[in-house]
């Protein structure tokens, strides 16, 4: 089957959505499917954002029906959502932190988290899997069965800071929901690619050759920046993505838990407790509250709490969130105004660390964009300044709906770059700030095609293996580790590295563990450079990886010499290869795992 | 339009071709006995008909149902009106008032999104022509014919759209809010 349709899905922390434009018809605008879902237990509506939860039925409910399987035990999305407040134990929720958790076992059952018995856990890869597979079953219910939703043209979007494993895993779900043709998009290119699909031909008016396009992508759950580089080639603009940040699990959710939190002391001040029901309709009714605050001059906004009983009038909580509030909390904590060389604070904090998903230690917004821009300093070609400093800056995210937060973080990144010599950059109006990314994944569809403009860029990283030295043991010091490039930044969709011959000896029949780098900075590094030492600041450690010789045609025990070879496959994903150097048969060579089951320590 | 009465000849044309349809055709014999008791005109005789009297439609409840659970789930519409508000001082009024009025209003504009019949300012002059009286409740010193004019008391409401929540097969639509236990 050929496909027919460019698919882009934006498979989100909170939400998920998918956009289709037809392959057929040329420059037809992406469209964005709205979702039949479960809303309460027996109804169904549907909705362009599919919330990315999971609810198991206990073995007394009825089915949990939908227009297309009438006997269903679970459901996926809004009624998912609202049983995760009512009963959090049979709820998965935010399977993508746990994606790209480097020391869980994301191939392990491990959600819920909270999970009792009678509820098989299952792994957030399949959680992954289920949540594309209600978008299939809608896709078909909804567009008929002709053109199957596993036989298009798939573009999925994850976060840029998403790392070789979790892309691994993320793509693991797509084929285990039977998709054939999948392609992988980081998500801030995916809201450019938007925003250049909104602006149509104009965009060349917006853009200029030296350009430095910052991107800024604050999710329900997490944030992510890149930087977009405008060059010009034989007169045509070229686009090319020179950096990503770190993977921060900091967003939208955090700052309607953190303004709940502020209400729910001062309600508990004047004597009213609130359970967890409560609490949960709390920060669901801060946002709303926050929204209205942010976007009027009122001084306080009411935030009401409808009683658990059918007795609405008395039991009604009533408190207020005050303008105070928001502008102390989420501006003032979230996007403080803050100088360049402020460092995001490193230790934990209560409130942000629950679950055991790694919240981001500081909540500070601006401290981690100070942080990338610094990092990223020499990553375009003006080389002036101590930072990355961008000329344009577009928003996605919900949490940019709201004016005072995009100029709060316009005027603080304004003055950075005009401290350091720089011109305050131009904001890009974004047009659907929930939807871009889904969007964008489906115009990017159709430029695989070669229509329009393509943002090249390649891995965001680059990769390298730790190697132990052979140097003479000594107690109580670590043997010397020296990090080899595998895979140099940015390698492009297709391509393999060429590794100089540099041997390592693999044991057959044991699996063998290595040690696995990544580095956003470190742009230089040819595959085969070795790092004598390993310095933290250049190079995060990502879950080990692994290597296991089947004994076939040579004997267990014995040391093959091989060498290592990397590539990014067509879906674009890191694909790492032992190939040895004296092979029993043709091109026989061995697959390195990325994302193994970690035993920590 | 009715078609106009057939003439002397084809009456004739059609007593004969009946009279023999009325000996040969049993059904024919039935249907025509039928309409000559009725006295009414009813469709023509030489169009085919169910011997069993038309069915009447069932009385579908569900969508009312739906849009009142609806109602009930985002803004405790039910809850409100079922209680007593006599007890209760404004400002309790108030704060229920505010859970119904967000709830209720997200549910309306999910489900039928309303617009406003006229646009004109309430208080202003306005004129009624024929074409808009249906969807005007013309008051006080009401005379005469199309086009009126007067002042607009209520801009009045329609619906733009309908788009209900569709109950899973076999659920029970008057169950309009589940009981909640905890446990």
């Amino acid at each position: 089957m050929t496909a027919r349709f460019a698919v882009g899905i934006d498979l989100g922390t909170t939400h998920s959505a998918l956009a289709y434009s037809s392959l057929e018809r040329a420059a037809e605008r992406p469209r964005v499917l709205a979702v039949p879902e479960l809303v309460t237990r027996s109804s169904v509506e549907s909705r362009t954002l599919l919330p990315s939860f999971l609810y198991f039925a206990t073995e007394s409910e009825e089915p949990l029906a939908l227009p297309w399987d009438e006997k269903r035990r679970f459901a996926v999305g809004d009624y998912a959502r609202t049983r995760a407040a009512e009963t959090p134990g049979r709820v998965v929720a935010s399977a993508k932190s746990w994606l790209c958790h480097p020391t869980v076992d994301r191939r392990g059952p491990i959600l819920p988290a909270a999970a009792p018995e009678d509820v098989e856990k299952i792994s957030p890869v399949e959680a992954s899997f289920r949540y594309l597979d209600h978008l299939g079953e809608a896709w078909k219910h909804v567009l008929g069965g002709d053109a199957p939703l596993a036989e298009q043209a798939v573009v999925l979007a994850v976060p840029a800071s998403f790392d070789a494993a979790a892309r691994d895993l993320t793509v693991e779900a797509a084929y285990a929901a039977g998709m054939e043709d999948v392609t992988l998009l980081e998500e801030p290119q995916a809201a450019l690619y938007a925003w250049i699909d909104a602006v149509g031909d104009d965009f060349r008016k917006h853009l200029r050759p030296g350009d430095v396009v910052l991107i800024v992508d604050v999710g329900g759950g997490t944030t992510d920046f890149s930087a977009v580089q405008v060059g010009e080639n034989d007169g045509a603009l070229e686009l090319r993505r020179i950096a990503v940040g770190d993977h921060i699990l900091l967003g939208g959710d955090n700052m309607d838990l953190a303004l709940a939190h502020r209400v729910r002391a001062r309600l508990e001040e004047n004597g009213t407790e609130l359970d967890s029901r409560q609490f949960s309709a709390l920060a669901h009714a801060c946002r709303a509250a926050k929204e209205s605050l942010l976007g009027s001059d009122l001084a306080e906004a009411p935030v009401v709490l409808a009683s658990r009983g059918s007795a609405l009038l008395g039991g009604t909580i009533r408190a207020a969130l005050t303008r105070a509030d928001v502008v102390e909390t989420v501006l003032d904590g979230f996007f403080p105004v803050t100088t360049p060389s402020d460092e995001p604070v490193k230790r934990a904090r209560g409130g942000l660390r629950e679950l055991g998903l790694p919240y981001a230690a500081d909540p500070a917004i601006t401290r981690h964009l100070s942080h990338f821009l610094r990092r990223q300093a020499g990553a375009s070609a003006d080389a002036g300044g101590t930072m990355l400093r961008p000329t344009a800056l577009l928003f996605n995210g919900g949490v940019f709906k709201s004016q005072a937060i995009r100029d709060r973080l316009t005027t603080t990144l304004a003055s950075w770059i005009e401290t350091d010599g720089g011109v305050a950059p131009r904001i890009l109006p974004a047009y659907d700030l929930d939807l871009a990314v889904a969007r964008g994944a489906a115009y990017y569809g159709q430029v695989r095609r070669g229509r329009g403009l393509r943002i090249r860029g390649g891995t965001a990283r680059a990769y390298y293996v730790g190697i132990e030295g052979a140097a003479p043991a000594v107690p109580g010091v670590e043997p010397p580790l020296t990090a080899l490039c595998v895979a140099p930044f940015g390698m492009e969709e297709g391509t393999r590295a060429d590794m100089p011959p540099h041997e390592l000896g693999l044991v057959v029949g044991e699996p063998v563990r290595f040690r696995f780098f990544g580095s956003t900075v470190r742009r230089d590094d040819v595959a085969g450079t070795e790092l004598e030492r390993i310095r933290p600041a250049e190079l995060s450690e990502l879950t080990p990886i692994e290597i296991a010789l089947p004994a076939e045609g040579r004997a267990d025990g014995e040391v093959v010499a091989v060498r290592l070879e990397s590539q990014v496959t067509p879906v674009g994903t890191l694909l790492l290869e032992a190939v040895p150097l004296n092979p029993k048969k043709p091109d026989e060579r061995w697959k390195m795992e990325l994302s193994v089951r970690e035993s920590p320590g | 339009m009715e078609p106009p009465p057939p003439s002397f000849f084809s009456r004739v044309v059609l007593a004969l071709s009946c009279f023999f349809r009325l000996l040969f055709d049993p059904g024919f014999a039935a249907r025509v006995l039928k309409l000559a008791s009725a006295g009414e005109p009813a469709a023509s005789p030489s169009e085919p008909q169910t011997p069993e009297p038309p069915a009447v439609p069932e009385k579908d409840d569900s969508p009312a149902l739906a849009l009142l659970a609806a109602f009930q789930r985002e803004g405790r519409l039910v809850d409100f009106l079922e209680q007593d508000v006599e007890a209760f001082p404004d400002a309790d009024i108030g704060a229920a008032a505010r859970v119904v009025h967000a709830g209720c209003r997200k549910a309306l504009r999910a489900h039928v999104p309303v617009e406003r019949v006229r646009k004109e300012a309430e208080g202003s002059t306005v004129t009624v022509e024929a074409a808009d009286v249906r969807a005007v409740n013309l008051t006080g010193n009401v005379r005469g014919e199309a086009p009126y004019r007067g002042t607009l008391r209520h801009s009045g409401w329609r619906a733009t759209s309908v788009t209900l929540p569709e109950g899973t097969p076999g659920h029970d639509e008057r169950l309009l809010f589940p009981a909640e236990v905890e446990l």
